[in-house]
């Protein structure tokens, strides 16, 4: 297994961007910034796969936003979170 | 026999609707050519469809009840879920199977925002409502609203954590043993905990 590139706490930063292929990253979560929540295990990513690439593995993460800084109107409290997996070409350090 | 004298009897399923899309046809289509094609045979899926079906969230149960009976089993599963779900002999897919623990100070729940998924493998097929644009939008937005649809009322001092399956993990939320349920055999444990509860849109167990 390649060694990962983030470690779990720190920050970082889901890129904003929208390739013309199935990817696994919703809107809402572009552009947004988090905490590594848990560094998971390496996965076939899909976005080559349309390129007759197959799916080249890479390490996935387990990010942890905090709602209220998610959503503008988030009515819950600042403690809660939403976690996401993202594959690591998604992300890059936010400290 | 005509010049089309494949065998419809080898690819149809009986337990797919009539497609009445577009979409669903060139679905149903596909799926034919894959199987004309020898990439995977209709045995193989109707293996699987039979496997889905077989799982249910009485499985789900009985691996909670060992959690709670069971310390150093809950550590397992809490760690490595999909290990410790294959030592109780589940045969499960091959996808990270993460399972989070609700305590008293929190709350987790389970969604996919971006299709559906969900840990059918184990739990079988999924419910309507969590395939429903609605709930997968909403309960991430705004989840404490949807969980009191769901007759989850939380109090700040609980934190929500809503847990987006966006890729190759899977999600099993380990309910809260309730009171009052200490010394309990693991089949009586078992029996308590409900599909919602595993997916999160269900906080407290009846014991009655």
């Amino acid at each position: 297994m390649s060694d990962a590139r983030f470690q779990v706490g720190q920050r970082v930063r889901i890129a904003d961007r929208t390739p013309p292929v199935h990817h696994r990253v919703p809107g809402y979560a572009k552009g947004q910034v988090g905490l590594i929540e848990r560094v998971c295990g390496l996965h076939g990513e899909p976005e080559k796969f349309i390129r007759g690439d197959g799916k080249p593995e890479q390490r996935i993460y387990r990010v942890q936003i905090p709602q209220d800084e998610l959503w503008d109107e988030y009515t819950g409290t600042s403690r809660d979170q939403l976690e996401i997996e993202i594959f690591e070409h998604w992300l890059e350090s936010a400290e | 026999m005509t010049e089309h004298d494949h065998d419809h009897a080898r690819t149809f399923q009986p337990d797919h609707a009539e497609p009445n899309s577009d979409g669903a046809r060139i679905g149903l289509a596909l799926r034919e050519l894959l199987i004309e094609a020898g990439h995977y045979t209709a045995g193989a899926e109707q293996a699987v469809i039979a496997a889905m079906q077989a799982a249910s969230p009485k499985d789900g149960g009985r691996i909670v009840a060992k959690a709670w009976t069971d310390p150093a089993y809950k550590a397992r599963l809490l760690s490595n879920g999909a290990d410790a779900i294959r030592e109780l002999g589940y045969e499960i897919e091959p996808y990270e199977f993460t399972v989070m623990e609700n305590d008293a100070s929190t709350h987790n729940v389970i969604v996919c925002t971006l299709c559906s998924c969900y840990p059918r493998s184990l739990l079988g097929m999924s419910p309507a409502w969590y395939k429903s644009a609605s709930y997968r939008a909403r309960v991430v937005r705004e989840p404490r609203s949807v969980l009191a649809e769901f007759g989850v009322e939380l109090s700040d001092d609980i934190d929500v954590r809503v847990h987006d399956s966006t890729a190759e993990l899977r999600y099993m939320v380990l309910p809260q043993q309730p009171e009052k349920t200490d010394g309990w055999s693991e089949e009586k444990l078992a029996s308590l905990i409900t599909r919602d509860s595993l997916i999160g849109t269900q906080r407290v167990l009846r014991t009655d």
